[in-house]
């Protein structure tokens, strides 16, 4: 077994969590100066975010390159959140896949997925820019409690707008949130999921420029913000490089996959491998009843090139540009884009994008939970749901980023049981 | 010459301000367009913005979010509003701004969406969510070629250099925001935004200004004409709008309460 020693003797290196030496230069998948992955990119933003974004824009790199903020991110990151967080090799799954298949558990990171290295590196951001308040747009819920978390520990006063629907398909996260002293406020426009929650969560920072932070919770709109989640992501491929080497002697894989909502986690997944051509990377979208049912959130399949909340990049439209609205059984990847860097790595080819439907997912999940005890998040399921389809041969290594545990969707799991 | 530049140009020597309204396109009905245009240009207004809707207006409060979401549900489109407005300089002869968000019209094309403006006759576009570098380097010169003027944003957070960047780059005139807020902020026009106002006027920018968000009434259109050459008014006419029996009536009564001391003024 290899598994969990492993895990034991992994040391953590001291700052892991960005590398920005390193992928500044020479890199062509990472950002430029003017916030463009290739065409995808930019900050589209009415006149009224500009002094906010430009604030984001200015400091955010000195920030996050400042030692004590590395210093006391790492640390919490350590201490609260967990991590290292696991890296392990599922034997009876590889068994059934016929290859070597590791989980990145990012689930058992503290309040239940990845989305809590972002939120703790970007409230230690606000409370260096001086701000007072937390706005932030939740799918699933847990970037909202992710939010809602980091905000409690800090003494920060929290919003997070949810979609209607989503209110009522993650109650469990919804209640978390209450409990840790978020105002949740319901999105009712729209699709009432979370493009509509990002909506009022942007219109809400229009409405409170000065004293309000917005914590976006994926890769998604205007620069900095995709660069920014992203290197805060960048955690988890960083400790995979880690602790394949401790593990196997190798520091790649041959395959890193991981699901597409935003792109946050598949983001973190990806980054440190982002120039290594040997590494395969893997996007899994939601194809949710069928790429062409008319009910799907697979972006790059259905989507093109437009401008959503801040970004270009691609999303679901019709063909006067109104954004459709998307539909998943899971509410965190039920949104119509994906963030510019996953526009760029679809275009580019370096990426490599498919879906899973719904019924895909959920099997996956059962599949997961009986050959490992693991239950995974919906999103994540997605990701486990393409490894028949993945043509890895028995002596590769295949990461699969888990990003989340999936206590939040027993109740949808649970109709599945009966 | 432009409609919008020949209205200030006109306008510069009156004291009285200018009135421009914004109508949502495809709202109450997919076909109030051409009424409504007519109804605001018999009614006293000196300018109009139409809006195209769209499913994702983020710079938008609740009223004109309600009033694109009925617009998109009714059918109106980027393509078909352009249609509705075929003819219009028949009739229309106020100046004519569309105002949206950027995708529609990049979905469109932005040459194509230009060039099938300047044949209507429309005379400028307000895009918020099109940043000025993007302008400039990308799209600056297609206007430029079909005389189309782009129509920028400043609100009481943009500091100086860059209001001066815009008035650079502004034709036609600065859309001055009065709060930070989306549209249909309920503050009226308070101190704050009153010292943001003379800060504006003591800059002698190279562009006339007009003042929107959350002017409503006869007396919050007064007091930001005091600052400005004139004001727009947006979610309150779409409210109107939405309670209407009558569109050509109300919308005369309504631009009249607004005018109401001012109507003789404007060089009709
Ligand atoms: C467990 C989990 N995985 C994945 C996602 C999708 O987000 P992203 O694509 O940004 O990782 C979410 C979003 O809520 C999530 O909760």
């Amino acid at each position: 077994m290899i598994s969990r020693g492993g895990q034991g003797t992994c040391h953590r290196a001291k700052s892991i969590p960005f590398d920005m030496e390193v992928v500044a230069e020479n890199v062509s998948f990472h950002v430029n100066e003017q916030g463009y992955y290739g065409p995808f990119g930019g900050a589209f933003i009415p006149e009224m975010l500009y002094p906010n974004v430009e604030e984001l824009q200015q400091n955010y790199l000195s920030i996050l390159a400042d030692p004590a903020f590395q210093r006391e991110f790492d640390d919490l990151l350590r201490n609260y959140v967990g991590r290292p967080t696991p890296l392990y090799l599922a034997q009876r799954l590889s068994e059934k896949y016929n290859t070597n298949v590791y989980l990145k558990r990012e689930d058992l990171c503290h309040t239940g997925a990845h989305k809590i290295n972002n939120t703790i590196g970007q409230i230690l951001l606000a409370k260096r820019l001086g701000k007072q308040r937390v706005v932030a747009e939740t799918g699933a819920g847990q970037h909202g409690v992710a939010t809602a978390t980091v905000c409690a520990l800090m003494g920060i006063e929290c919003i997070v707008y949810m979609g209607e629907l989503d209110i009522q398909r993650q109650a469990p996260n919804v209640a978390r949130m209450k409990m840790l002293g978020a105002e949740v406020r319901p999105a009712t426009c729209g699709s009432k999921t979370l493009k509509d929650a990002t909506n009022e969560a942007m219109r809400h920072w229009i409405n409170n420029p000065v004293d309000t932070h917005y914590i976006i919770g994926s890769v998604v709109g205007p620069h900095p913000y995709p660069d920014m989640v992203a290197r805060f992501q960048s955690v988890i491929s960083a400790e995979i490089k880690q602790q394949l080497r401790e593990q196997t002697g190798r520091e790649n894989p041959n395959y890193v996959v991981a699901c597409v909502g935003g792109g946050s986690n598949a983001a973190g997944a990806f980054y440190h491998f982002l120039d290594q051509p040997d590494v395969q990377l893997v996007a899994v979208e939601a194809a949710g009843q069928g790429l062409r049912s008319g009910h799907s959130a697979a972006t790059t399949a259905l989507g093109k090139p437009g401008v959503l909340h801040g970004s270009r990049t691609i999303l679901m439209q019709t063909e006067d540009g109104q954004v459709v609205e998307p539909y998943s059984i899971s509410a965190g990847l039920d949104y119509p884009g994906i963030g510019p860097i996953h526009a760029y790595l679809f275009e580019s080819g370096r990426g490599r994008f498919l879906s899973a439907t719904d019924e895909e997912a959920v099997q996956a999940a059962f599949a997961l939970t009986r050959t490992e005890g693991i239950i995974p998040a919906l999103e994540s399921s997605h990701a486990l749901a393409i490894l028949d389809r993945l043509g890895a041969q028995p002596h590769e290594v295949v990461v699969v980023n888990l990003s989340g545990r999936g206590d939040k969707d027993m109740a949808t799991y649970m109709k599945y049981l009966d | 010459m432009n409609r919008i530049t020949e209205l200030f140009e006109k306008a510069a020597d009156q004291a009285d301000g200018l009135l421009n309204v914004y109508f949502t396109a495809g709202f109450p009905q997919l076909n109030d367009t051409r009424l409504i245009l007519r109804a605001l240009q018999e009614g006293g207004a000196d300018l109009v913005e139409i809006g195209m809707p769209y499913s994702d207006p983020v710079a938008d409060g609740e009223t004109i979010q309600q009033s694109n979401d009925q617009a998109l549900h009714n059918g109106m489109s980027v393509r078909l509003l352009l249609e509705q407005l075929e003819g219009m300089r028949e009739t229309i002869t106020l100046p004519v701004l569309l105002m949206g968000y950027l995708n529609p019209v990049l979905q469109y094309g932005v040459e194509n969406f230009c060039q099938k403006c300047a044949e209507v006759g429309v005379d400028g576009l307000i895009l918020p969510d099109m940043p000025m570098d993007i302008y400039v380097n990308e799209y600056q010169a297609i206007f430029k070629k079909y005389g189309i003027l782009n129509i920028f944003l400043v609100t009481p957070q943009t500091h100086e250099a860059r209001i001066r960047q815009i008035d650079q780059q502004s034709d036609g005139f600065i859309y001055t925001v009065s709060s930070a807020s989306v549209t249909g902020s309920k503050t009226g026009v308070s101190e704050d935004m009153e010292a943001y106002f003379d800060r504006l006027n003591a800059m002698n920018l190279r562009n006339p200004r007009l003042i929107g968000f959350g002017i409503k009434d006869q007396s919050t259109y007064e007091k930001a004409c005091r600052y400005a050459q004139g004001a727009i008014i947006g979610s309150a006419f779409i409210r109107v709008l939405q309670e209407s029996q009558d569109l050509d009536t109300d919308i005369k009564a309504f631009i009249g309460s607004i005018k109401a001391n001012k109507s003789t003024a404007i060089g009709v």
